[in-house]
């Protein structure tokens, strides 16, 4: 199927809204569009981070998951609370794959899950003392934990527990930081919000714990900003900037430590990857201690070869020469990698569906690789991400804000991608219908697939899914008839 | 045998319904009815003239103290007092702290999966803490729980505020379940013709006064001694009083899903009875110094 033009993607969204009731068609039609890369604010063509409506299947998460799950969960050798029932702790432990060095339950945390666990004694009569109870407990069982955070779940808000009173005196008994985070899962519309509150907490609570501080740095420093280490993308991020003689002394949060927040307004540069989830602890800093923040794409060798000279730019010419050098050391391996993938690559269509950055940030990879991006979307994107994926994406290809259940199947149904790259909820219904599809979220239990090293997997990914038989040899329920019609014929 | 009525009682705070109820309910069982009361207040003080206790261990606390609400027995909850009436109070927090709300819905789920709510039983009784502030509170006019509600109010402006309002959370109920008013009990505070004033009130309400409790200082001393005027002083005609509102409640039959007044119709009325001034509206928004300049140029 080839590239649809302005009129017929139009023309698909309008069908598509056609079986909604009128009020939900006109809420989602602001939240679908034909990509038009003439315009420079998105606001004039796309609507998002709006409530969803209910009964769509929108697929989005909550304030607590853009909190703990995110921005939080990472930092290693912090303890994180899930404050209030169970499951939300238990349910999301461990689910997002941020690698970390270090033992488990000695001095890293990151796969364990701690939980107030909240009984119906707890509401009624409050979960403060239950929740200084449980610092004291931490701090006696895992000695070597180097702070707390508590996430509140949504019954903290109800009953309104004074958690940050129960933090400052916890903290002055243990003499380590604890921060309360009111990220109750009701407050907002999806994970935005949740990301936004665990920046602000770590701007109250944290940051500012080492100013005037003396620390030992280089004219080179820099931090790492919205990389979660999902299958080992910040340390394949990392050997990058270090070989571009950049000293990396913070990550944001993937494998990272209180300690390393704490320093970070000793850099020279915030290298920022999610924006969304990061950009207001980068402003922040860029406003109080003058740091600037740099956005970067390392997907794909095009990306990060641009990435990494804006980067270099910045800084001196020993770092502008090395970086030449890395990228000429590289290129060889990167044309292997082309040279073998791309015959078999080669014009294939890919629709995506994926959270706050990867919509447009995966867009250069695939394009290294030969492959068309004709439709992307966002779970929680606000403006300012769409404002930055119009330039990626070619001129008329979909786009779709929050997309709901139903108006994604009919996309993939029509506009018949060779594969799908989104997440565990979508990942069945469309292998189902005979369409490949790789998760962009947890890259379906491999990666990394950031910098050099990462795009050598992508590829290899992306190449297993596409040329798999499998779905040569599968018929859908619906072609099934056909099928055997067939067979009876011959 | 009759099927059991589960009455709840609202009104402002400090207007009266634990000592109206308590003595209502002392009434009731001096008639031969088995009665219950369950407490719907964090103060737990709903039952101490029944009991002759300072205040009934709650559900709530026991709970807690036991690790969770399944852990409790009926027997643990339930204390029975004067004329073998049977008393449960919910319990909750200290103020300031945790939901109050949630403990109610806990202790009155726990009595139903219990069974507290037996045969035998002819009234229980609800004694819901002031306003219907939150879902908690309006456990008992739920569906299943009371369906009789009565507001207990006086001749005060905020009294007939709540009980307003009181009677706009009824509808919320009404409409889908079988909550109804049952009436308003004049709990009089001696205020200028209050029964009259409570009359035409609860005929905007679309229901009766179905009593006027006059004001008596032998309930003050009946309650120093932890006991209802009906048992402290049976011979005294202010246990008649709660005798026969008892006997109005017995007989009552004019359940009404209310119709709930706006402010304006609500204020014109206390200006009729003389309750509130009439807005003076040339003054609002006006400085004393701006006031006493006009004052001085006329």
């Amino acid at each position: 199927m080839t590239t649809l033009s302005r009129e017929e993607t139009d023309a698909l969204i309008a069908e598509v809204l056609e079986v909604y009731p009128e009020k939900a068609k006109k809420d989602r039609a602001k939240h679908l569009a034909a990509n038009d890369v003439t315009v420079e604010q998105s606001k004039k063509c796309i609507t998002s981070n709006r409530k969803s409506l209910p009964g769509v299947m929108t697929i989005r998460g909550c304030a607590y998951a853009g909190s703990k799950g995110v921005v939080w969960g990472p930092i290693k050798d912090m303890i994180h609370i899930s404050h209030g029932p169970v499951g939300c702790g238990q349910y999301s432990r461990a689910g997002r794959r941020n690698y970390y060095v270090g033992t488990t339950g000695i001095d890293s945390f990151g796969t364990m899950n701690f939980t107030s666990d909240f009984q119906e004694k707890d509401i009624v009569f409050g979960g403060d003392k239950k929740l200084a109870k449980l610092i004291e407990e931490v701090e006696q069982l895992f000695p070597l934990h180097k702070g707390i955070s508590v996430q509140s779940e949504c019954p903290i808000g109800l009953i309104g527990d004074d958690i940050e009173s129960v933090s400052k005196k916890g903290a002055a008994a243990i003499g380590k930081p604890i921060v309360p985070v009111r990220c109750e899962g009701f407050r907002g519309v999806s994970q935005s919000l949740g990301h936004h509150i665990a920046n602000d907490a770590i701007r109250d609570w944290v940051l500012d714990k080492r100013d005037g501080q003396p620390c030992e740095s280089t004219p080179y420093d820099v931090a790492i900003i919205g990389d979660y280490n999902i299958g080992g993308d910040a340390w394949a991020t990392r050997i990058l900037l270090e070989e571009m003689g950049l000293r990396v002394t913070a990550q944001w949060s993937g494998d990272g430590t209180i300690a390393e927040m704490m320093n970070t307004p000793k850099v020279k540069l915030n290298l920022l990857h999610c924006y969304r989830s990061m950009n207001y602890i980068s402003r922040h800093m860029e406003e109080k201690y003058g740091i600037p923040y740099m956005e970067y794409n390392f997907f794909g060798p095009t990306k990060i070869v641009e990435s990494c000279r804006r980067i270099a730019a910045f800084f001196d010419d020993s770092i502008k020469e090395k970086t030449e050098a890395m990228i000429a050391r590289y290129q060889v391996m990167m044309d292997a990698i082309i040279a073998k993938y791309k015959p078999r690559l080669q014009g294939k269509k890919v629709m995506l569906y994926v959270g706050g950055l990867r919509p447009r940030h995966v867009i250069g990879a695939y394009e290294d690789l030969g492959m068309e991006v004709i439709g992307t979307g966002y779970e929680f994107a606000h403006n300012d991400d769409y404002d930055r994926t119009i330039k990626e994406m070619g001129d008329a290809t979909l786009l779709y804000d929050d997309v709901t259940g139903f108006e994604l199947e009919e996309f993939v149904k029509r506009l018949k991608p060779d594969m799908v790259g989104s997440g565990i909820k979508e990942k069945y219904i469309f292998q189902k219908m005979g369409i490949p599809l790789r998760q962009m979220h947890s890259w379906d239990y491999s990666g990394p697939y950031h910098g050099y090293d990462g795009f050598a997997i992508f590829a290899r990914d992306m190449d297993i899914a596409l040329s798999n038989p499998t779905f040569k040899n599968l018929t859908p329920p619906w072609k099934q008839v056909a099928a055997e019609e067939v067979k009876k014929a011959a | 045998m009759a099927k059991l009525r589960q009455c709840a009682i609202y009104g402002k705070g400090g207007i009266g319904k634990s000592t109206t109820t308590q003595n209502l309910v002392a009434a009731l069982a001096e008639s031969g009815k088995k009665v219950m009361i369950v407490g719907c207040d964090p103060k737990a003080d709903s039952t101490r003239l029944i009991l002759h206790s300072k205040a009934q261990t709650t559900v709530m606390h026991l709970a807690a103290e036991a690790g969770s609400v399944e852990d409790l027995e009926l027997e643990d909850v339930l204390s029975v007092g004067f004329g073998g009436i049977k008393c449960v109070e919910s319990g909750g927090p200290e103020p300031g702290v945790g939901c109050a709300g949630r403990g109610v819905i806990t202790a009155i789920n726990f009595l139903e999966e219990e069974g507290a709510y037996d045969e035998d039983l002819d009234f229980v009784f609800y004694d819901v803490l002031g306003d219907v502030v939150c879902g908690g509170f309006a456990m008992p006019i739920r569906e299943n729980k009371a369906q009789e509600i009565y507001i207990v109010c006086s001749g005060e402006m905020m009294a007939m505020y709540a009980a307003n309002n009181i009677a706009k959370g009824i509808v919320k109920y009404a409409n889908s379940g079988s909550v109804r008013l049952a009436g308003l009990i004049c709990n009089s505070r001696n205020t200028d013709r209050e029964d009259e004033l409570i009359m035409a009130l609860a005929a905007r309400l679309g229901t009766t006064m179905i009593h006027f409790v006059p004001r008596h200082n032998v309930v003050q001393h009946a309650e120093i001694r932890r006991m209802t005027c009906v048992e402290y002083d049976p011979s005294h005609k202010q246990s008649d009083e709660y005798r026969a509102l008892a006997n109005k409640i017995n007989n009552n039959t004019n359940f009404v899903i209310p119709t709930p007044i706006e402010m304006e119709e609500l204020e014109e009325l206390l200006m009729e009875f003389g309750i509130m001034e009439a807005e003076d509206e040339t003054i609002v928004g006006k400085t004393a110094a701006e006031l006493a300049a006009e004052a001085a140029a006329a």
